[in-house]
């Protein structure tokens, strides 16, 4: 540990790499040779053909993830804002096509994509981060309506609006909370903000993963069946704590105490499940089982099924963070 | 590379950037065949994003149809029509009794180019497309080896509608049905009416409808 202390801040990240993409190889290999043990029995075969197919996707989702955490890393505030940037695009793409916009909400789209998105990011780049968190809520909220009303069309108007702030928000100012969150310098902190959002993305994925495991073993009474028909509380419960539980054992990567490092990472986590829950609401209502292309012929990426998440976690675990070292 | 070549790239790019320009090859597989796509035609954008669309080896190979007094106003325009995407003129309006506006066509055919045709003439921005105009019965009719390649292409009116000129970013699909063939016998109205069908049968179903229940 005292050695580890030694380290410089860029040596200590550098190390992180080292031990994700290591941790990931093992893995990766260990189970690759799993798939190749022999299996005399033509039911076992398929049943772990079939398990193969589903950890593979896991897995490579697993690499992306990682490969963008290194490059976000390494290409400094520049890079990493744009590479966000561009995830919030392709997330807020997806989100429209689903919603219903009208012809008249042309422009107040354009508004949305083309000035708030990238004005975001800016800020974000620049660390102006008293203006980051209010831009949205306050400068956009006014903005979209206006541009709005001056297309001249009162039809369903305040749903029309509705529909774009909230993607607004959730693609854009929720995702933008993650490159914030590299870029944070609280003090004790500097330049070590890869590890706040390696914290982030950890705790959010700990918890998911105990949340789903939760609601295939234990199969409660879901609350709200018309939405999700696995969510339960027991299984929220025991996704937020499992992800509180990581946030504590990783308290040392982290300019926190043991208990703050427990406290945040519970907020975090119980923002991401229920994040999840809200998301499949919409989804619900969009009428579709996954986001992205309609047509999963060609393989079409449901990108916003897989950040949505961290949408809700990150603005709490950077609000938190902020807050408290003021 | 050229500077056409290059601005071919980039408008593809740009093309799947904002619109994904998935293409779904439902009713054929995208093969260097002599093909005439018959599309339905709701903004600008049809072009390029059809043209995204196809593997990049197919491009080269499959001409559109420009209409010559809108597309030669500007020597941009022209430039963009004549070098990047290879296009072929149609007058809208003859000129004199004799000219025939299928001329161009028939050259491009005659070579062994395939054709993106757009039949409906001009525009649509309301649900379905228009009636046919009657270009492609004589096409049909004269290389009955061409495949007729029904196509439709969703989403775009809300992408860019007629009048707007910055796109907003929405995915859109392009989705390629069953090879059509003129039947021995069969008259232009037929013909024409059944080949719009096949275009509107292209159409995805819309996402809300038969997916409201299963799965959580």
């Amino acid at each position: 540990m005292r050695w580890l202390k030694q380290l410089t801040s860029s040596e200590q990240v550098a190390l992180l790499f080292v031990v994700l993409f290591g941790f990931l190889m093992l893995l990766t290999v260990g189970l690759f040779l799993n798939s190749l043990r022999e299996r005399p029995n033509e039911d076992e075969r398929l049943k772990s053909q079939l398990a193969w197919e589903r950890v593979r996707r896991d897995l490579r989702a697993a690499w992306i993830g990682g490969c963008m955490f290194w490059v976000a890393w390494i290409s400094g505030p520049l890079g990493a804002t744009l590479l966000f940037a561009l995830f919030s695009f392709l997330a807020l793409r997806e989100f429209i096509t689903l919603v219903h916009t009208e012809r008249s909400d042309h422009r107040t789209l354009i508004v949305a994509f083309f000035v708030l998105l990238p004005v975001q990011y800016m800020i974000c780049g620049t660390r102006f981060f008293d203006l980051f968190t209010v831009f949205l809520p306050v400068y956009g909220f006014l903005v979209l309506p206006i541009v709005s009303a001056l297309a001249g069309d009162p039809r369903r108007f305040l749903e029309r609006n509705a529909k774009i702030q909230w993607g607004v928000m959730v693609c854009v100012y929720g995702l933008s909370h993650a490159p914030a969150l590299l870029l944070l310098d609280i003090p004790g902190n500097i330049g070590r903000g890869a590890f706040l959002l390696f914290f982030l993305v950890m705790v959010v994925a700990a918890s998911q993963i105990a949340q789903e495991i939760a609601t295939r073993t234990l199969r409660r009474r879901p609350v709200a069946r018309q939405i999700s028909r696995s969510f339960s509380m027991r299984a929220w419960w025991i996704g937020t704590c499992t992800g509180a539980l990581a946030g504590l054992l990783l308290y040392w990567i982290t300019p926190f105490k043991a208990g703050q490092a427990l406290a945040m990472a519970f907020l975090t986590a119980a923002a991401a499940g229920f994040g999840g829950l809200v998301m499949k609401a919409l989804k619900k209502d969009a009428g579709v089982l996954y986001w992205g292309n309609r047509s999963s012929i060609t393989g079409a990426v449901g990108l916003l099924d897989r950040i949505a998440v961290l949408c809700f976690a990150a603005p709490v675990l950077f609000h938190s963070a902020r807050w408290y070292y003021r | 590379m050229t500077l056409a070549a290059f601005t071919g790239q980039l408008l593809a790019f740009i093309a799947r950037l904002i619109t994904g320009a998935q293409g779904h090859w439902k009713g054929c597989p995208p093969m260097a065949e002599q093909r005439i796509y018959i599309a339905n035609h709701q903004s600008h954008f049809d072009l390029v994003l059809i043209w995204a669309a196809f593997p990049h080896e197919l491009r080269a190979q499959t001409r559109a149809i420009a209409a010559r007094d809108y597309w030669t106003k500007s020597a941009f325009r022209r430039w963009l029509t004549t070098e990047v995407f290879n296009a072929i003129y149609v007058s809208r309006t003859r000129a004199n009794p004799d000219e025939d506006p299928l001329e161009p066509l028939v050259e491009a055919l005659a070579n062994g180019d395939s054709l993106v045709i757009f039949p409906e003439g001009t525009r649509s921005n309301k649900g379905n497309p228009m009636p046919f105009k009657s270009g492609i019965f004589h096409l049909a009719e004269q290389f009955p080896h061409v495949q007729l390649i029904p196509t439709w292409i969703d989403n775009v009116q809300r992408v860019m509608p007629k009048g707007e000129v910055v796109p907003v970013p929405i995915l859109c699909t392009v989705t390629f049905g069953e090879p059509l063939q003129l039947r021995p016998g069969e008259n232009k109205a037929d013909f024409l009416c059944r080949a719009r069908e096949a275009v509107m049968e292209q159409r995805p179903d819309p996402y809300w409808v038969g997916r409201e229940e299963g799965g959580d």
